[in-house]
């Protein structure tokens, strides 16, 4: 059961409101698109899963965000165990200033693992689902920072996968990368889903179209429409998620 | 010459008369450097031998010696930079990483970048009435340590929040995301990236408390000592004070001396620097 769901959720910055009301729930084995303008709080949004806007001084939060039912916000709850379920990948490829091995291991080790078996066979199986491991099978004791961009962003998935969570973030994964690492990425989420559940945020219409089961339209911290994608594309309810998609603002 | 090439004239000859004036800054301010190097490896480089280096100080100049000031100097930087070091790092981590950036925040960073600048003999006067009497540590390498610790730790606390601050916010994204803990990102990551540019912040403290003198002659360290520091609560000498000491004498062989303690300090400093200059190459790689 990796069933992610949220309960009317308010967010605010200071007396800013940024997410009103938002109610969504997402299926597992899913890809899940968030669209909308800049500034819509789609990206709020999806650092609600792993409680990235705690580290922003000023924030407010109520309503629940529910992960298998149970509230992550909860007071009883480890912000750091709601991160090892729920992964990130971020828009600019972020990976660690050490080899290509420690990137992927560093999870598991700040988790406590210490079974140097258990971790080689964990960075392997995630450079492998991350579609990276023949690239560089020969190099993991090589810097992080001597591989390519779309290659650094595939590391920084694998890194994610490697503690196993249930539900992967994207945030706009492939906004800094050149068309066949983007589509490099877009074959890796195919493949990806059949494990997790996997919430993408992004500005490319058509990658939204072409990687999505189910997208949400997102204006002004409002949730505008949510609905199969290919619904939303096709036979748009709302005339502003038709006139955002066919370009014409935003 | 119609009116563009006109203007495109004027700005090349402005152009070449501020390169002009950038270079002639230069050459003076290396002029300047040059003659005071000249003149104290002219007085002093005569006295450096053995024998100064390894002799007390006496009333006879050629019998001299800095060992005194110069394990003193040693001791004290050890100390300082041991005491100095922990404290403004963590100090330095907490303003960064831990702290609301609110009013009280603002206030401290704006105290901290101002005891950057009060003059050293504030901390003297400061160390001499905190340390030396209500401590009752007296005129103790241990107070002298202390209070050299005061003035250089707001250097160390500014040099390593520069540091941490230049860190990319993805790297503690990245870090969290994954299910570190707030220590664990500054241990594993925060701390090794800005690792060179804290050190080269430490070193230019270092570098500057070899170099002070009037804290530790207002709290009282002596200026002839003929025995070096068994312990925290030794009384001690510094090269500077010696220096100072030898200068403020009319005959001629004790101005030898003070040149040959200068050449010895200068070059303590630069061996601190040129320390500081391989370890960053090393670590940034």
């Amino acid at each position: 059961m990796n069933k992610v769901e949220t309960k009317s959720v308010n967010l605010f910055y200071g007396a800013k409101q940024a997410l009103k009301n938002i109610s969504m729930s997402f299926n597992e084995n899913n890809v899940v698109a968030l669209i909308g303008p800049s500034g819509c709080g789609k990206s709020t949004y999806l650092r609600l899963f792993n409680r990235m806007n705690d580290m922003i001084d000023g924030v407010t939060i109520d309503g629940e965000v529910l992960l298998n039912g149970k509230n992550i916000y909860a007071s009883n709850v480890r912000v750091e165990d709601v991160r090892k379920r729920v992964g990130m990948v971020f828009q600019k490829p972020n990976p660690f200033p050490k080899t290509i091995f420690e990137n992927v291991a560093y999870g598991l080790r700040v988790n406590g693992i210490t079974n140097k078996r258990f971790i080689e066979e964990t960075v392997v199986r995630s450079l492998k689902q991350a579609a990276l491991w023949e690239e560089v099978k020969d190099e993991l004791k090589k810097s992080a920072l001597s591989l390519s961009g779309g290659q650094q962003q595939r590391l920084c998935i694998a890194r994610a996968l490697a503690v196993e969570p249930s539900v992967v973030l994207m945030d706009e994964p492939c906004s800094a990368l050149d068309p066949i690492s983007n589509a490099k990425i877009e074959e890796l989420i195919w493949e990806l889903k059949k494990k997790y559940t996997i919430i993408i945020v992004t500005h490319n219409m058509q990658q939204a179209a072409r990687v999505s089961d189910r997208t949400a339209f997102f204006y002004i911290g409002e949730l505008i429409e949510y609905n199969d994608t290919k619904e939303i594309f096709t036979n748009p309810k709302h005339e502003r998620t038709q006139n955002y998609i066919t370009g014409r603002f935003g | 010459m119609n009116h563009f090439e006109l203007h495109a004239a004027k700005q090349r000859a402005k152009n070449i008369a501020f390169q002009v004036i950038a270079i002639m800054g230069l050459l003076f301010a290396l002029f300047v450097l040059l003659l005071l190097l000249f003149n104290v490896l002219k007085d002093g480089l005569s006295r450096i031998n053995i024998q100064f280096l390894t002799s007390y100080t006496s009333r006879h100049a050629e019998q001299a010696g800095i060992i005194a000031g110069l394990v003193g100097t040693l001791y004290m930087v050890i100390l300082t930079a041991a005491i100095a070091v922990p404290i403004g790092i963590g100090a330095a981590v907490y303003l960064e990483e831990y702290s609301k950036k609110n009013l009280l925040g603002r206030i401290i960073e704006i105290n901290i970048a101002n005891l950057a600048g009060v003059p050293s003999i504030v901390y003297g006067l400061l160390g001499l009435g905190l340390f030396v009497r209500w401590f009752s540590l007296d005129r103790s390498l241990l107070a002298g340590s202390l209070t050299m610790s005061l003035l250089i730790m707001p250097v160390i606390i500014i040099a390593t929040r520069e540091a941490i601050r230049s860190v990319p916010n993805g790297i503690r994204e990245a870090s969290f995301a994954v299910g570190s803990t707030k220590l664990q990102t500054i241990w594993h990551h925060i701390l090794p990236i800005s690792f060179p540019s804290i050190l080269t912040g430490i070193i230019l403290a270092i570098s500057r408390a070899i170099g002070e003198t009037a804290p530790l002659i207002t709290i009282g360290a002596l200026t002839y000592v003929t025995f070096l520091p068994k312990d925290l609560n030794s009384s001690f000498t510094i090269l500077p004070i010696q220096i100072y000491n030898w200068v403020s004498r009319p005959q001629q062989e004790f101005q030898e001396n003070a040149a040959g303690a200068i050449i010895v300090l200068l070059a303590f400093t630069l061996l601190l620097n040129s320390i500081a200059i391989i370890l960053r190459n090393r670590f940034s790689k």
